[in-house]
């Protein structure tokens, strides 16, 4: 899919997603392995549209599996049809029982869900598993076979194998310790904030309106607040929707004002506000 | 770390792939194959850097003198010029971090080069230049201060990374590996953790106790499902002809677990009561009764102290110790009148149904360990843990009470985050 890690940066940076080095490399690495990328991080930072912009560069169908508590085996891989099921034999009455039994097992009344879809079909598919580690232990149990073998196993059809290997993302704020097994299968990468350069060239693809000496503020300011110790720190969305913010309000530069009435963009707890208004001493003019 | 031949595999895949023309590609993707988890990073960093070496030998220009050195350096922190800043770095350990003449009493040291260098003093004038150079003053200038120390600090790393480097080449890779690299997060030591490590080891026990509280639901769910009731499967085979169509399962009188525990707050283990009173606050919603007595050497209750959501972890341990009547005629730890006036006052406290968990290092000052009153607590409860921050060596020399302690109750070693979470996910009740 990708030539080199230079052609990463360069084809994800067209579709909107500038990668850090580290992105760029580990996504070059697990095209060129045929490896699941786990992707871990703070909530905001972009796992999901790494994703995303993947799908775009290749041309590939995302299929998308959200994990949540509870998600199943058919949520997850596949289930009968047993509306149609029950249809199909309605319809035929005076078959004998072989023939009827042998025919509703069989591919039309088969629901793939997202994993069975990912690796069926030759037309090429990034697979995302989103918030992997949402889902109760026993899903990963599931995720072993498809993502060491690329199979996956109906009793009454027998084993269905990809012909072609989907490029697959599984995404996790680290709630839960994914399992060993998990994990090994997987090339890690943990997408931290970026570099204040990285971060800045983003808010300025992302908020084109933004002026060059403004964003490098907003962006200071955001680098100032995650170094502080709040129970939730500004991530990338947030820095993009503060600078939105800013935008729609007109600001042309950052004052007391303008930061202490816009904060609540940035932070979500009353206590981090407070905290981070005593700390940028927002009232000490 | 554990890493297998798949990984090593997988290692080689991706050197291959990415060649071994750019350094920090090749950094990123041995961290991608090898690696398992973000905390594992802080000692794959270090490891790499003694392994794959920015350079070779000493740095090809020679350091100039300490003021000419301090200008160049504070034009590279104005600047954040991270390469300069690293190159700085090398002909600084060149120039003042060696000590030592003769063979193997040789080396080089950050902390000599740092002394030498004083980059901390560097913070005013980098200000001053940048104030200079900006003109108008900016909302986001009166960041400057802390965003010039993190560029310091970056540079103390270097310094520590090339002194690192340059001994390694002098002694061997591998025993330096092995010796001067920090280990992951989940093994350092409680008490002899430094300040930055303690904040790293407290924002590790947060996904701990969410780890172990999904650890105890999935037990407590098994444990549902209890063995088949006779009775109840044959009475209602009758509509199925006698013919046990469903077993009934005996349902199981959920238990209501109790906890109680008792935490030596005193100097000694202060690393390791702040963790553990972290736990506790995090088991808080886990259990139907919770109760935590904090002692130095008088015993007080601070359950209350502890009401979820209305603490912030920061200054729990600042809190109870000052709050809480923790001490009478002198300031060390008393496990003998502690123990005591727990058994006298809170008996109560403990009934057939609580597992009691006492966490401290068992040094009695000399003082009677009173061992009557653990025995009585002992006999009271369900069950009576205690966990010790001190390495199983240590225990009983000079003041420790500990074997005669762990004569009567159940002791554990607990040194580090990775045993405390073993134990209290083996040792916690259903």
């Amino acid at each position: 899919m990708f030539t080199s890690v230079d052609d990463v940066s360069a084809r994800l940076a067209e579709t909107g997603y500038l990668a850090s080095p580290a992105i760029a490399t580990t996504v070059f690495l697990a095209d060129r392995l045929g490896k699941p990328l786990l992707v871990e991080g703070p909530a905001g930072v972009g796992k999901t549209e790494l994703a995303k912009a993947v799908a775009e560069v290749a041309a590939a169908q995302l299929v998308r599996l959200q994990c949540y508590e509870g998600v199943d085996e058919s949520r997850a891989l596949y289930e009968w049809n047993h509306a149609k099921q029950l249809l199909r034999i309605s319809a035929g009455r005076d078959e004998s029982w072989d023939e009827a039994r042998t025919d509703i097992f069989s591919e039309e009344f088969l629901l793939p869900r997202p994993l069975l879809t990912a690796i069926r079909g030759d037309e090429p598919k990034v697979l995302l598993i989103d918030e992997t580690d949402k889902a109760d232990v026993e899903v990963e149990g599931l995720l072993l076979e498809v993502l060491s073998d690329f199979q996956v196993t109906v009793p009454e059809l027998g084993t269905i194998t990809a012909t072609r290997r989907p490029f697959v993302v599984l995404t996790s704020n680290a709630s839960r310790e994914l399992s060993e097994a998990l994990r090994r299968r997987c090339l890690f990468l943990h997408i931290g904030f970026p570099e204040e350069e990285l971060e800045r060239r983003i808010v300025r693809l992302k908020v084109p309106g933004l002026d060059e000496t403004l964003a490098r503020s907003v962006v200071r300011v955001v680098g100032a607040l995650r170094a502080m110790d709040l129970r939730k720190v500004p991530s990338v969305a947030e820095t993009v929707d503060w600078a939105h913010t800013l935008l729609a309000l007109g600001a042309d530069h950052l004052d007391e004002t303008v930061v202490r009435d816009t904060l609540g963009v940035l932070l979500k707890h009353q206590d981090d506000i407070l905290k981070a208004g005593a700390k940028l001493d927002l009232d000490a003019v | 770390m554990r890493i297998g031949t798949g990984e090593t595999v997988d290692a080689a895949q991706a050197v291959e792939a990415l060649g071994l023309a750019d350094r920090e590609r090749l950094r990123e993707g041995l961290a991608a194959t090898l690696l398992h988890g973000t905390a594992q990073r802080q000692v794959f960093d270090p490891v790499f850097d003694l392994y794959f070496p920015r350079g070779v030998g000493a740095p090809k220009e020679v350091s100039a003198g300490r003021e000419d050195m301090r200008t160049r350096l504070s034009e590279a922190l104005a600047a954040n010029d991270e390469a300069l800043m690293a190159r700085l770095a090398a002909q600084a350990v060149d120039g003042f971090g060696g000590y030592g003449n003769s063979p193997g009493s040789d080396g080089w040291s950050s902390y000599q080069t740092l002394e030498w260098l004083r980059p901390q003093t560097l913070l005013a004038p980098v200000r001053d230049t940048l104030r200079a150079q900006h003109g108008a003053s900016d909302f986001a200038d009166r960041l400057l201060e802390d965003e010039i120390r993190r560029r310091i600090a970056v540079f103390r790393a270097l310094v520590a990374t090339e002194a690192r480097r340059r001994i390694a080449e002098r002694r061997g890779r591998d025993e330096l590996a092995r010796r001067a690299v920090a280990t992951t997060t989940d093994r350092v030591d409680f008490l002899f953790a430094g300040k930055d490590r303690l904040a790293e080891l407290r924002r590790s026990v947060q996904p701990l106790a969410r780890k172990l509280a999904t650890r105890l639901a999935a037990r407590r769910r098994r444990a549902a499902r209890g063995s088949i009731d006779l009775r109840r499967t044959l009475r209602g085979s009758l509509s199925t002809g006698g013919v046990p169509m469903k077993p009934v399962l005996r349902r199981r009188r959920p238990a209501r677990p109790e906890l109680v525990l008792l935490c030596d707050v005193s100097g000694s283990v202060s690393g390791f009561s702040d963790f553990t009173m972290l736990l506790v606050q995090a088991l808080h919603d886990q259990f139907s009764k919770v109760r935590v007595f904090a002692f130095v050497n008088r015993l007080d209750e601070v359950t209350r102290l502890l009401e979820h959501g209305a603490a912030d972890p920061e200054g729990l341990g600042a809190r109870i110790r000052a709050e809480a009547t923790l001490t009478g005629w002198h300031g060390s730890s008393d496990y003998g009148v502690a123990l005591g006036e727990f058994a006298g006052h809170h008996g109560d406290a403990v009934s057939p149904r609580a597992t009691v968990f006492v966490l401290g290092d068992a040094r009695t000052n000399m003082s009677d360990p009173n061992l009557s009153a653990v025995r009585e607590i002992a006999e009271r409860a369900r069950r009576v843990y205690w966990l010790n921050p001190e390495a199983t060596a240590q225990w009983g020399t000079g003041d420790s009470a500990a074997y005669e302690y762990a004569g009567l109750v159940e002791m554990h070693e607990c040194r580090n985050v990775r045993q405390l979470s073993a134990l209290v996910g083996r040792l916690l009740p259903i």
